[in-house]
């Protein structure tokens, strides 16, 4: 009798999953930069309106659009969250997909940093030592390229410490290591003539070069869980971490961000745009959807009010680096009218 | 004579070393313990020492003037209206009488940081709960911000220079004079336990994540158990023993060792694309992880099942019953200890399990509490999981308790089944 009533449940369950045609809550996939920005908001969207609080998953940035664009439907994501903008190649995959009408909104930036324990000195560095010093491939004395012979970062530059070459950082999988890749390696890259000068005649190669990092353990992959960077850095003081803007506002008695061509990683540097090592953050809107999931327009109307991205919002308290007013107004009416994207 | 003698210091010599490798050997497992119990103890003590602030919370005691133009300045008495007043405004007006000589916009900003922003929803609670408080100043507590609480548990240091921490000079002091008024005090942290996921890590709990484990397990325990030991029971009782019940022995047995990411991709595969089941939902899980501690649970009551005495089926054929009769009315019931036992720590290794649940979608920041079976929800150890990745400080202490709770239950879980074991166990 009880399995019977059990398997009955069950059962009955199965077709319930089978038929669940409409959808009242709104599915958030995407990056796990923009993740904690997003999840605050969806929160304060759940507790301050009537909607239930919208379902938030860190896939990558990656993943995230591949959700995303596969088709239209309550079995899709809603809204994908990226730490770069959405590739052509994507935008092509959605369009074959029915995805046409899609609406992007910039959330802010983020800065990367490179920083180490507050037990040793603080490091001052540019680019082009940051690629010497973690590219797989540098040009040796001849200007040909040669598989990255610096052990110490006095051997990249005189000026540098006399220590091994230790670097945390995120895996390939993740979003923060391609912009530090872009940002960082890429900037550091473009100062060798001979390879700028490559960038023209073989992109492909150029790119090679610029963004491989070196695998012979000088560059620990140590995940994508930035609190465990931190926590080694602590423990290992000679060693350095790769990791948000974020992770360093939180933990800046444990840890502190090394100068970038001059520049210290503050949040004022940030905004400004004077610390070179930052990229902006975005989210994308299915058009498609606004109307028969509800709250789509709420969230985005949360979103970009100024208590949420603005100077003294709520979001800069987790460590998003808001954009200037005018940005703000732009995307604010993009979201409004759920403009398309345009590349 | 000499020959005995030579013999016998032989005999004795090799006694010696027989007795020597013996205590070897006894040091060798007492060592072995001891090194499991180490590691144990050291994981137990990180843990425990890491998690136990958690269930403090620091609360800061506010006069609240729930002032009546604020909250219903039309009088109507309806409650929707009476939601939408501007709680925080209150919580940040009491702030302000409190620390009158704040005047700056940016130190003000920092002083309203003092109450968490969830204090807001707190307030709108208290009113929702004593409509008569309207139109008084009443003393409330109300949950204080992560950094404070930080700072209370000295978490952040006071004697680091003040650009490296959280907490400035300024808003030190502001917390010393509260905590010299008695208006801010650690106390037992409820919304641990009594809320889900959040971003501010003072109003995170771990009862939505909770709820979601119990709903998943109870689909995981529908199907597999009743299929488990039917399917036991048919393997060891009825099933010939041929070439094709070896094969499906064999494969039994593998699936058990299969790593527990592929069940994750099977249930995207099947449930999610194909049957079209909802992401994110207990059901798919529950389904997911069934597949998983089918193995284990067959396999267990197949043993639990092989050690009831033949005798007894014997005696049972031989007063006449029928072989259903046996295994229902005799065989089934003297193995339920044993099976139970395999479902049990089944269900707990389903408990411990986040891989497949990635594929699934159940790796997600979820708010609110799961109500049943196709709401969203997450699970405790994602929810471990989760916290761990998050950049707040607070969070740290947060997933220790959490590890704390998911280890309760786990023990619990396998405390039955050797209380189970004892009970009805019978030795023949």
């Amino acid at each position: 009798m009880h399995k019977r009533t059990l398997m009955l449940a069950t059962l009955a369950a199965f077709t319930f999953g089978d038929h669940a045609i409409a959808r009242d809550q709104i599915r958030i996939v995407g990056s796990s930069t923009v993740y904690p920005f997003a999840t605050t908001v969806a929160e304060q969207f759940g507790k301050s309106t009537g909607f239930k609080t919208p379902v938030v998953e860190s896939t990558g940035s990656g993943g995230g659009l591949k959700l995303f664009c596969s088709g239209v439907g309550v079995e899709h994501p809603d809204i994908t969250n990226a730490s770069r903008r959405i590739k052509k190649s994507e935008v092509e995959k959605c369009h074959k997909n029915g995805v046409t009408s899609v609406t992007e909104i910039k959330v802010g930036y983020d800065g990367i940093v490179m920083a180490n324990s507050k037990a040793s000195a603080v490091m001052t560095i540019t680019r082009k030592q940051i690629f010497l010093a973690l590219a797989k491939d540098v040009p040796g004395p001849d200007g040909k390229l040669i598989a990255n012979p610096n052990k110490t970062w006095r051997d990249v530059d005189a000026n540098l410490p006399n220590v091994k070459i230790e670097v945390l950082g995120p895996p390939p999988t993740s979003g923060t290591r391609d912009a530090f890749a872009e940002l960082a390696l890429e900037g550091g890259c473009k100062k060798f003539p001979a390879i700028k000068a490559m960038k023209k005649k073989n992109k492909k190669s150029y790119k090679a070069v610029c963004h491989s990092i070196r695998e012979d353990g000088a560059y620990v992959e140590a995940g994508e869980n930035d609190v465990l960077i931190v926590r080694k850095l602590e423990a290992n003081p000679n060693a350095f971490g790769v990791f948000g803007y974020s992770f360093l506002d939180q933990n800046s008695d444990k840890v502190q961000g090394s100068l970038i061509e001059g520049k210290k990683p503050t949040f004022e540097n940030i905004a400004e745009g004077a610390y070179p090592v930052s990229r902006p953050l975005y989210f994308y809107v299915k058009n498609a959807h606004v109307g028969s999931v509800p709250g789509i327009k709420e969230y985005l109307a949360e979103f970009t009010a100024d208590k949420a991205w603005g100077e003294e919002g709520y979001l800069t308290d987790k460590g998003l680096i808001p954009m200037p007013e005018a940005e703000r107004n732009k995307f604010k009416t993009d979201a409004a009218a759920f403009n398309n994207l345009s590349m | 004579m000499t020959d005995r003698s030579t013999k016998s210091a032989k005999v004795a010599a090799s006694l010696r070393r027989r007795h020597a490798a013996e205590r070897r050997f006894r040091l060798y497992g007492m060592g072995a313990v001891a090194f499991a119990l180490a590691c144990l103890g050291l994981l137990f003590f990180t843990v425990v020492s890491k998690g136990y602030t958690a269930f403090q919370q620091t609360y800061v005691k506010l006069p609240i003037y729930f002032d009546a133009g604020d909250i219903d300045p039309k009088n109507s008495g309806d409650p929707k209206v009476w939601a939408k007043a501007n709680y925080q405004g209150m919580a940040k007006k009491s702030l302000r009488g409190l620390f009158p000589d704040v005047k700056k916009r940016r130190d003000k900003r920092a002083l309203y940081k003092l109450a968490s922003s969830g204090a807001a929803y707190e307030l709108r609670a208290i009113v929702r709960e004593n409509p008569d408080l309207v139109g008084t100043t009443t003393d409330v507590w109300v949950t204080a911000d992560d950094d404070v609480d930080m700072f209370i548990k000295g978490y952040i240091r006071g004697d680091v220079a003040e650009n490296e921490r959280r907490i400035s000079n300024k808003e030190m002091a502001w917390i010393e004079a509260l905590v010299a008024d008695g208006r801010l005090e650690k106390r037992f942290n409820t919304t641990f336990f009594s809320a889900g996921d959040s971003r501010e890590p003072e109003l995170a709990g771990v009862w939505g994540a909770a709820a979601g484990s119990f709903f998943t397990l109870l689909v995981t325990l529908a199907l597999a158990f009743p299929i488990g030991v039917a399917a036991a029971i048919y393997l060891e009782e009825f099933a010939p023993k041929n070439k094709l019940t070896q094969v499906i022995e064999i494969n039994i047995n593998n699936l058990a060792a299969v790593p527990s990411i592929v069940f994750g991709l099977l249930g995207l595969a099947v449930f999610l694309n194909f049957i079209g089941m909802p992401r994110s939902a207990p059901l798919v899980g529950g389904v997911v992880l069934a597949l998983m501690t089918l193995p284990t649970i067959i396999i267990a009551g197949r043993a639990a099942i092989k050690s009831v005495p033949p005798s007894i089926r014997e005696a049972a054929l031989g007063l006449g019953a029928s072989r259903s009769q046996v295994v229902f009315h005799h065989v089934l019931p003297l193995a339920m200890p044993g099976v139970l036992t395999g479902t049990i720590i089944g269900m707990a290794q389903a408990l411990g399990e986040t891989a497949p649940l990635l594929m699934i979608g159940m790796v997600a920041f979820i708010v609110d509490i799961p109500g049943g079976f196709t709401d969203p929800a997450t699970v405790l150890p994602v929810q471990i999981y989760l916290w761990a990745d998050s950049p707040e400080r607070a969070f740290v202490e947060r997933t220790s308790a959490a590890i704390m709770v998911l280890l309760g239950f786990l023990i619990m879980m396998n405390l039955t089944a050797v209380w189970l074991r004892k009970k009805f166990e019978r030795r023949w």
